[in-house]
């Protein structure tokens, strides 16, 4: 095994692999290739689950189900949103900048273990395809990204099975990526780095990747027993022979709830590096920001049941789960309040990075506030499995993850190709998402209020209006990917030269060139113990970090 | 002469909470009340939608002021105040929100009290529903407590078995062995479901009660409401059932007592006996 560490100079693994662009399809063991791996493989299934996420808002236009078949709608409402989570926000925020960013930010110069990290980057493209694939064979799964039984037992098996495959195949590839994450943030720091010296990012990844590691495999557990439903006909969840399908649902949100932060404690991190670099300001309230990300963890694992409050569950139960997830918004509402207080007072310059990351604390400040709603039990009889349900949780992953997405590939396109994106096209892609995702998913909040239930191809009329509306906004969003598409693409071959550090940041990953070489710096990796410290010195505004002030 | 920054932080600060509550109160955005358990849940909206307009109009106007009072002028390359933190204004971001959110969980506790749900098995002054409650794995839907408790006392409740399949509900009333495809029932009476499922999950929902409960297979649950003002409501499934979900649906016709007897009347396959 290489064992990639800044006190070992010789360059491991430049020599067993690739140069040039066929080292991104190749297995290579750079960490800086992988994450770019991920971010383009997640990508590719973006715009997928975007055309099924088309395909749905089409149907919705009118208020019978004359677009698709029903059960081909059925197929691909489950394809969007596995497709949506385990294949683009999951892989994106924690593989894709989690690997080209971390060893950087330990100070080291590859991951942990660099071959479990191509091998869990290398298990998603086939998981995906296969998944894709089911529904040309005989049609995809149909019971939704969640799969309760006995509705995913009933479904046509095949589909099912393959469904089931897919996803254990992408959670051990998650597993591999946390337990990498976990070693290479504790075991790789540069010595003289101090944990709470860490950039931000690598306290949310060290927290997503316990949530990783410990709720994964019961996911995998669960789909394990499932499957034998399916194919041996055991009972496990089958109550025609005397299983209990309450006991999935548990089973299923234990994992599926942490989840969700795992898809945006991430984003957390990635924002915080991104305001304080544009606003030239320290990042403010490091250590309540760490402290909020640990105590989001512990609490993100005992909230699992407000998933659960229509489906008979005891009331002692119900109590329990809507204080834990109510108080959620506590360590929350912190991360929120300081990144305002980053913005106050700062030089901030309103570029697309700032744009998004903007658009990301407003819009998800409104699925935190249905969030805290829809926690609490008398609330969510009403509002569950309805629209108001699609649009709160829209607000979170699309509003906020994806958003983060759009702000990093702005703030770190320069590292990555060398050369700088158009700003004029980026503000416009801001405009076009920030607007089609409001108009979207907003109106949909009182769609469920007043009576329309998800998952459906056909509706009450009187939802028509409001439902071509979103539609609408679903038409905008989709044309926005127009001009980031051609932005990347033009940018990466006749964009300006970007130089080492065009935002003149003080993280580490901007002190060495762009892109930077295979081993991440030609001579000595620099000791970064102050990520934050812009303002300090005005007369050497970018390098704050050499010299003296490393002795400390 | 320059207005003082505090007396402006507090007066937008007002003008929001102002604008949040005003909003909170007086946007509707909930279908009519048609059971005793509505007007209790659409308290708890208004104050929901009161405190979240606030808090969202409040950060969503800093973070604008910020990017425009703040932002870079062009030729500035100097950087921002190094302010790392402050532990009291830490502080005080974490005791509002923590006293916000004790007071709406302990205001929507209240309410899930006052909607009977802390209790839903012991409060059935039916023999038929204790009877239900005993029973191995029966859980209990919100709504089956105690606003109607005084009613109890004069009118007994109306049992209903309530079977989902794919793709309709059924509706048994085992007081006059009547089977319908639609709901009927009286005004100011409660109404105690017990819910089963033949095949897959489905769930019983009324927008216009606020209420809903998944109808399980294997496990019977139970849910109970006093309907209020006639009409016909529909009875969704809300729960993904299969390709017809989308059209599993139904009615709810609420009449007033005299016009519930007669209808029960009508079809019941038992003769009256109380006369």
């Amino acid at each position: 095994m290489i064992f990639a560490n800044p006190s070992s100079p010789e360059k491991t693994s430049e020599r067993l692999q690739p140069t040039g662009w066929l080292r991104y399809f190749s297995f290579s063991l750079d960490h800086k290739v992988i994450g770019l791996q991920y971010l383009i493989c997640g990508f590719i299934f973006y715009l997928i689950g975007g055309s099924l996420a088309s395909a749905i808002r089409v149907e919705l236009t009118s208020p019978i189900s004359d677009f698709m078949a029903r059960d081909v709608y059925n197929q691909v409402l489950t394809l969007h949103g596995t497709i949506m989570i385990f294949l683009w926000i999951v892989p994106v925020v924690n593989g894709a900048f989690g690997n080209y960013l971390i060893p950087f930010y330990v100070g080291a110069r590859d991951m942990a273990f660099p071959r479990l990290n191509a091998v869990a980057f290398w298990l998603i493209p086939p998981a995906g395809l296969m998944l894709i694939s089911s529904y040309f064979i005989t049609g995809a799964a149909e019971s939704g990204w969640t799969a309760y039984p006995p509705l995913s037992i009933t479904t046509p098996a095949t589909g099912q099975i393959i469904w089931i495959i897919s996803v254990l195949l992408l959670g051990g590839s998650s597993i591999f990526g946390g337990i990498n994450f976990i070693a290479t943030i504790l075991k790789l720091r540069q010595p003289g780095l101090k944990l709470m010296q860490l950039p931000m990012y690598c306290w949310a990844m060290l927290g997503t990747s316990i949530l990783v590691v410990l709720s994964t495999p019961v996911l995998a557990g669960t789909l394990i027993l499932l499957s034998f439903d399916i194919v041996a006909h055991t009972g496990f969840f089958n109550p025609s022979m005397g299983g209990n399908v309450i006991v999935y649902q548990h089973l299923f949100w234990f994992y599926s709830h942490p989840a969700v932060y795992i898809m945006v404690l991430p984003a957390f991190g990635l924002v915080s590096e991104i305001l304080p670099v544009h606003c030239r300001k320290p990042l403010f309230g490091y250590t309540t920001m760490v402290y909020s990300i640990m105590a989001i963890v512990g609490l993100g694992l005992v909230v699992w049941a407000h998933h659960m409050f229509t489906s008979g569950t005891p009331p002692w139960m119900r109590l329990f789960f809507t204080i834990a997830t109510s108080f959620i918004a506590v360590p929350t509402g912190i991360k929120f309040f300081n990144w305002v207080a980053t913005l106050w007072g700062g030089k901030i310059s309103l570029n697309s990075a700032v744009l998004f990351s903007c658009g990301f604390i407003i819009n998800f400040v409104l699925g935190g506030i249905t969030g805290v709603a829809l926690a609490q039990v008398p609330f969510d009889v009403h509002v569950h499995d309805t629209y108001f349900v699609v649009a709160h949780f829209h607000y979170i992953v699309y509003g906020g993850s994806v958003f983060v997405i759009f702000s990093s590939i702005y703030h770190w396109y320069p590292k990555f190709t060398g050369r700088m994106l158009n700003e004029n096209i980026g503000r416009l892609h801001f405009v076009l998402t920030f607007i089609g995702f409001n108009l979207c998913f907003a109106p949909q909040h009182w769609l469920g209020l007043n009576g329309m239930p998800r998952r459906v191809a056909e509706y009450d009329p009187q939802f028509t209006f409001v439902n071509q509306l979103s539609s609408a906004g679903a038409l905008l969003m989709a044309l926005s990917t127009l001009p980031f598409l051609w932005n990347v693409i033009n940018s990466a071959m006749n964009g300006p030269i970007a130089g080492d550090n065009p935002w003149r940041a003080l993280t580490p990953e901007w002190l060495t060139s762009s892109p930077p070489p295979v081993e991440n710096w030609e001579g000595k990796a620099p000791l970064v113990n102050e990520p934050y410290g812009y303002g300090r010195s005005t007369k050497n505004p970018k390098s704050p970090n050499d010299g003296e002030r490393d002795t400390k | 002469m320059p207005v003082p920054k505090t007396i402006l932080a507090i007066f937008s600060g007002a003008i929001a909470v102002a604008a949040g509550i005003w909003i909170g109160q007086n946007v509707n955005l909930l279908p009519i009340e048609a059971s005793e358990n509505a007007p209790v849940y659409d308290e708890l909206f208004r104050v929901l939608f009161s405190i979240g307009t606030v808090l969202f109009v409040g950060i969503l106007g800093l973070v604008v002021f910020s990017l425009i009072k703040f932002r870079r002028k062009s030729g500035d390359s100097e950087d921002g105040i190094p302010l790392e933190g402050n532990l009291s204004l830490e502080i005080f971001w974490t005791a509002v929100p923590a006293v916000v959110i004790l007071f709406v969980g302990i205001y929507s506790y209240d309410i899930y009290d006052r909607m009977g749900g802390m209790n839903p098995l012991a409060h059935g002054a039916s023999h038929d529903h204790q009877a239900i409650a005993t029973q191995e794995r029966v859980w209990g839907g919100i709504g089956s407590g105690s606003i109607s408790d005084k009613a109890d006392s004069t009118i007994s409740p109306l049992p209903i078995e309530v079977t989902a399949m794919q793709f309709a509900f059924l509706f048994h009333y085992p007081e006059g062995d009547i089977i319908s495809g639609e709901l009927h029932v009286p005004t100011g009476r409660r109404v105690n479901m017990r819910m089963e499922s033949k095949d897959v999950i489905h769930a019983f929902w009324v927008p216009e009660f606020r209420l809903k409960q998944d109808v399980i297979p294997g496990q019977p649950t139970i849910l109970s409401f006093t309907p209020t003002k006639p009409g016909r409501y529909p009875i969704i499934c809300a729960e993904l059932c299969g390709p017809y979900h989308g059209g599993m649906r139904s009615t709810v016709v609420v009449e007033k007592p005299s016009e519930y007897e007669d209808w029960f009347n009508k079809n019941s396959k038992i003769p009256v006996l109380e006369t």
